[in-house]
């Protein structure tokens, strides 16, 4: 499998993070997005159309976007990513659509934020801030009814498909502290064996023991 | 707060655009707070104007350089840059809520690689930055750190696996900063990275990192890639460090020898009285 990928995108690194997690081995072809603006060119456009990256090719089948991937990927490892139940894999889809509005809200201040996208920061931020409010309030009652993730008793593609906006909402001026629930569901998805780091979204180093800790129990 | 009128950053050149972005269509951007528009005009020369007034500027390093005052000196030279066979590879715009002279102290900074670029620029339990060398050179206006050597698990796009890299870093303006590495394919010679930043305001910059390498192999998309990835790792120490303006006075932070090369960036600005975008030092 060919991920067409730009290491800032945080809809790339949805992929990179569920095939990582999945054990879905990917090729990965970085596209010059920033400054060069490649992923516009007529090759990239013959392969997208809608002129986003990622871009997911898997011998004839190609994908242009990272809904569509991470429910291939999901669906191909099984083992729940995709949900258990009918009712759980239509919960999932819901969460798609939700990490879509996040791109347009919190992604947005992010890209308007760092590298000068077109739109205005206020409104993105306030969008992504409603956002954030509302995840919160899903967390935080899964909690109170003994769940770690967005759906069902493990993680899914409903979790990996909000992570990267939600983590990254900071580089676009959108603090994560007024969101407990969030951390604590940041903690549980950055513990997962297999996780991987993009750029602004760090592993757990506080979880790893101290050298001196070593030392001692030798 | 630092005046911009007065600060002699104003008469220094600053980044504003990558050349190949320019164009007949004018653009506004801000440095030091100024409103400045930008264009290439017909003749293909390269144009700024701020506040009715036309502004000195300059191409090189496939960047367009402006001044807002009387230009104290021509744009710095990076000889390395003219050798046949280096590729160039600017990297296009990042924004970073932090003050210009800050993004270009962590630039020189070599004890955070083992936590923010692990498993890249450095690892831990190799967290020791041995004792190398600064000085002033070119009376005075530059900084140089040499014989700065770091143990790297992946130094470069390039690189296949760990090695013991050797950086010297050098500051040739105040929001310039240059650093030559070990290139791997090449081990005679010096790969160059550096970040030029412009001074939106004292506590926004945005920063045009731009690369001269030798290396033959990589796709432009790969290198581009790379060095987002690392300065993307540090925009968001960059935008938490406390106090937003870079302390000037001695006393306000201890510095441990790791730290020379930042001693001597904040000695060389003091010096020269470059404030704008640093703590005002009491009297």
């Amino acid at each position: 499998m060919i991920l067409h990928d730009w290491i800032l995108s945080p809809n790339c690194y949805k992929v990179r993070l569920l095939a990582a997690l999945t054990g879905q081995p990917l090729t990965l072809r970085a596209v010059n997005v920033h400054p060069g603006r490649d992923h516009l060119s007529d090759s990239y456009l013959a392969l997208n159309p809608a002129g986003t990256l990622p871009i997911l090719e898997d011998g004839d089948l190609v994908l242009g976007d990272s809904a569509a991937i991470l429910t291939l990927l999901g669906a191909r490892a099984g083992a729940g990513w995709s949900g258990q139940t009918p009712e759980d894999t239509a919960r999932i889809a819901g969460w798609l659509a939700f990490a879509q509005d996040l791109s347009g809200s919190a992604g947005q201040a992010r890209a308007i934020d760092m590298i000068g996208a077109p739109g205005s920061l206020p409104e993105a931020q306030a969008r992504g801030r409603a956002h954030l409010r509302r995840l919160e309030q899903a967390l935080a009652e899964r909690a109170l009814a003994g769940g770690t993730f967005l759906v069902g008793e493990t993680p899914s593609i409903a979790d990996i498909a909000c992570f990267p906006h939600v983590m990254l909402a900071p580089d676009g001026g959108l603090s994560l502290a007024p969101y407990p629930a969030i951390r604590l569901w940041s903690r549980a998805v950055r513990a997962l064996p297999g996780f991987i780091e993009m750029p602004g979204i760090h592993r757990l180093h506080e979880l790893s023991p101290e050298p001196e800790m070593e030392t001692e129990l030798r | 707060m630092t005046d911009p009128k007065t600060d002699p950053m104003k008469d220094q050149w600053l980044p504003v655009s990558m050349s190949a972005d320019l164009g007949p269509a004018r653009r506004d951007t801000v440095v030091m707070g100024v409103p400045v528009t930008i264009w290439r005009a017909s003749d293909g020369t390269a144009r700024a104007e701020a506040e009715g007034r036309t502004l000195a500027v300059t191409e090189d390093y496939d960047h367009l350089w402006i001044c807002l005052g009387t230009p104290a000196l021509p744009l710095f030279d990076i000889p390395e840059a003219r050798q046949p066979g280096r590729r160039f590879v600017p990297c296009g715009r990042v924004r970073v809520a932090c003050s210009p002279l800050r993004a270009i102290e962590n630039f020189l900074d070599i004890a955070h690689f083992p936590f923010v670029h692990t498993d890249i620029l450095g690892a831990e339990p190799q967290t020791e930055v041995t004792r190398y060398k600064v000085d002033l050179r070119e009376n005075d206006t530059e900084v140089w750190a040499t014989k700065v050597e770091f143990y790297q698990p992946q130094a470069s796009k390039s690189a296949t696996g760990g090695v013991l890299t050797e950086y010297s870093y050098r500051v040739p303006a105040p929001t310039v900063s240059v650093l030559y590495k070990t290139c791997p394919p090449r081990p005679g010679e010096r790969d160059v990275i550096a970040i030029f930043v412009q001074p939106v305001s004292e506590t926004v910059c945005d920063v045009w990192p731009w690369m001269a390498l030798f290396d033959d192999e990589s796709a432009q998309a790969d290198l581009v890639g790379f060095q987002q990835m690392i300065f993307v790792q540090d925009r968001s120490i960059l935008e938490n460090q406390v106090p937003a303006l870079l302390p000037l006075d001695p006393g306000r932070e201890i510095p441990t020898r790791a730290d020379l090369t930042s001693v001597a960036y904040r000695r060389y600005l003091k010096a020269h009285g470059f404030t704008y975008g640093a703590e005002l030092v009491p009297a």
